[in-house]
């Protein structure tokens, strides 16, 4: 068992105590480690959903010779390239369970990691724009009311006073009102994986950077280990955490996953004085947009059609997105664009993800969350991680791999071909 | 901008002119089959990081349906063909093993 790492606590003391002190005592949030030879339990893939994962094995059931594995490095996947939005008004009692689980966690995980993930309860509406919409957005607005999970459909002079700048007259889709979760938000993408590193590596894991698995070693049906660019390395649990390429990882272990990996792109403008206060999404015209602190619009689109594993997307998607969004907020048609990236994203066919046991004995997949799962990632890493310590999870139940076989779907997709 | 050529009416198509329909040469399951042959039928894709056999629709053209050879890394186009086949063509396969040598049709179990 590697020693618990001492890490000094972030606080208001801690600044000016470094602040007195030219800042040169600040100390590495993580360390970096050569591999060992065996662990408990690998994690493949160092994004949100893995290191919550080991996070909770951790915190929950006290396992902690654990190995987070990552080709690149931790947090450049999806996960530092979402557009954060943060959000858990599902249809379907399985999601409302585990997304709500995730963002109550949110509420709190600053304070439990001590370090601030900037969790932004600022409130998500997803706009009506169709007759069809309406009743899409008040069956899920009553379907949250029964799980709990608090959502009220409202009117378009009530969409209005929470976001000024929008246009409710659009030339094409005139808003007609919009599913408003008031405890939605956003939170920093990168430091809720920094937030997960650190926390694991003070509990003694070792998060192993720049080693890429390229084998997955089974005997007797039983995961024995992986082999990495940095070494064989055993273990007796097995954790596949690795979005888009949960295909490669499942071809090496021998089996084959419902997914398929497509491109997503986001883009955000140059900063400006702050005019939304809210995230609003627009699935009929595909686009949705928030403003970050630093001034910038925040802005997602579609995904591409067709199989792609480039994280870059086509051009045609941005041009859709910013159309849309120049109908919905006039006021943003004259902003210049800063940056554009793509992610790739694991689409299942139901639009839900996966957390499973697989064929090999010990070995678990943890996938399928394609364009939205970085507000799932505290739940996620909870369930996941009971998932793995005690066989089996009850927010964890219904997103086996066995509904694909037995047609027990937990149906998303009807929502909007861009729910993030 | 992925640009095909359309087999059916011989257009360089961009992708704004197409459809894309997933996974080609898919082996089809009907009524009186397994629940796993479903389960293959309909989710289990080959999603390969690589060489990709594909079907398409010359949606805003001439309407048809086509296959596609792509690489899903290089974007590479190895070319296309008719949709009325259950195989990639020789042509296209010996042209695909001589950039990815090693590489095999139906490779994957
Ligand atoms: C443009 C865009 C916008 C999005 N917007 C939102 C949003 O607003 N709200 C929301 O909730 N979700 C959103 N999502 C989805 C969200 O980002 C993902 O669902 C989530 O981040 C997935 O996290 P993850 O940890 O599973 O995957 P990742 O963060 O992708 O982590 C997987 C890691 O595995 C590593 N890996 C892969 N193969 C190997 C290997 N062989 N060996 C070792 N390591 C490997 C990768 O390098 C990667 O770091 C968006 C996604 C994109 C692309
Ligand atoms: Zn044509």
């Amino acid at each position: 068992m590697p020693g618990v790492h001492q890490m000094k606590r972030y606080s208001a003391f801690a600044v000016a105590r470094e602040a007195l002190r030219f800042h040169t005592g600040w100390e590495r949030a993580w360390r970096s480690p050569e591999p060992r030879r065996r662990y408990d339990v690998v994690i493949v893939g160092a994004g949100g959903h893995g290191l919550a994962t080991a996070y909770y094995l951790g915190k929950n059931f006290g396992i902690t010779n654990v190995a987070v594995i990552e080709k690149g490095w931790l947090g450049g996947g999806n996960t530092g390239r979402n557009t954060t939005i943060i959000r858990s008004n599902y249809l379907q009692d399985p999601s409302a369970a585990i997304y709500e689980k995730a963002r109550g966690l949110y509420e709190t995980l600053s304070q439990d990691l001590n370090y601030n993930v900037m969790f932004s309860p600022r409130g998500v509406m997803m706009l009506a724009q169709t007759q069809h919409e309406i009743r899409g957005y008040q069956r899920t607005a009553h379907a949250n009311a029964l799980q709990g999970v608090e959502t009220r459909f409202i009117t378009p002079a009530e969409v209005k006073e929470l976001c000024p700048i929008i246009e409710l007259d659009g030339p094409r889709y005139p808003v007609l009102g919009a599913l408003w979760q008031p405890r939605g938000g956003t939170a920093r993408h990168d430091a809720v994986a920094w937030g997960y590193a650190r926390a694991c590596s003070a509990m003694g894991m070792d998060i192993i950077q720049k080693c890429e698995v390229t084998g997955i070693r089974s005997e007797n049906g039983k995961v024995r280990g992986v082999d990495t660019t940095k070494g064989p390395i055993d273990c007796a649990k097995l954790g596949i955490v690795v979005a888009g390429h949960s295909g490669v990882l499942a071809e090496q272990a021998g089996f084959r996953l419902p997914i398929e990996s497509l491109a997503l792109q986001a883009l955000v403008s140059e900063p400006i004085k702050p005019c939304m206060d809210v995230v609003v999404m627009a699935n009929t015209v595909h686009g949705y947009m928030s403003q970050s602190d630093k001034g910038e619009m925040v802005i997602g689109g579609g995904t591409d059609g067709f199989n792609n594993y480039t994280q870059r997307g086509s051009f045609h998607h941005i041009e859709e997105t910013v159309r849309a969004l120049i109908e919905t907020f006039p006021m943003i048609s004259r902003l210049k664009m800063l940056r554009q990236w793509g992610g790739i994203v694991d689409m299942t066919g139901d639009r839900s993800p996966i957390l499973s046991k697989t064929p090999i004995e010990g070995c678990f997949v943890n996938c399928g969350w394609g364009t939205g799962g970085f507000k799932a990632i505290p739940g996620s890493g909870w369930a996941m991680a009971e998932l793995m310590a005690q066989g089996r999870s009850p927010l964890a139940e219904e997103f086996s791999l066995d509904r694909f076989r037995v047609g027990k779907f937990i149906d998303e997709s009807v929502a909007a071909g861009v729910a993030h | 901008m992925l640009i095909l050529e359309c087999p059916c009416c011989g257009v360089l198509a961009d992708e704004t002119e197409l459809t894309a329909g997933g996974e080609a040469h898919l082996k089809r399951f009907g009524p009186e089959s397994s629940d796993d042959e479903f389960e293959g039928y309909l989710f289990r894709r080959e999603n390969p990081r690589g060489v990709h056999f594909e079907r398409w629709r010359h949606s805003h053209g001439c309407g048809k349906w086509f296959h596609a050879a792509r690489n899903t890394v290089t974007l590479e186009v190895y070319g296309t063909y008719s949709a009325q086949t259950t195989e990639p063509p020789e042509a296209i396969r010996q042209k695909i093993s001589g950039v990815a040598p090693g590489w095999k049709w139906r490779l994957f179990k």
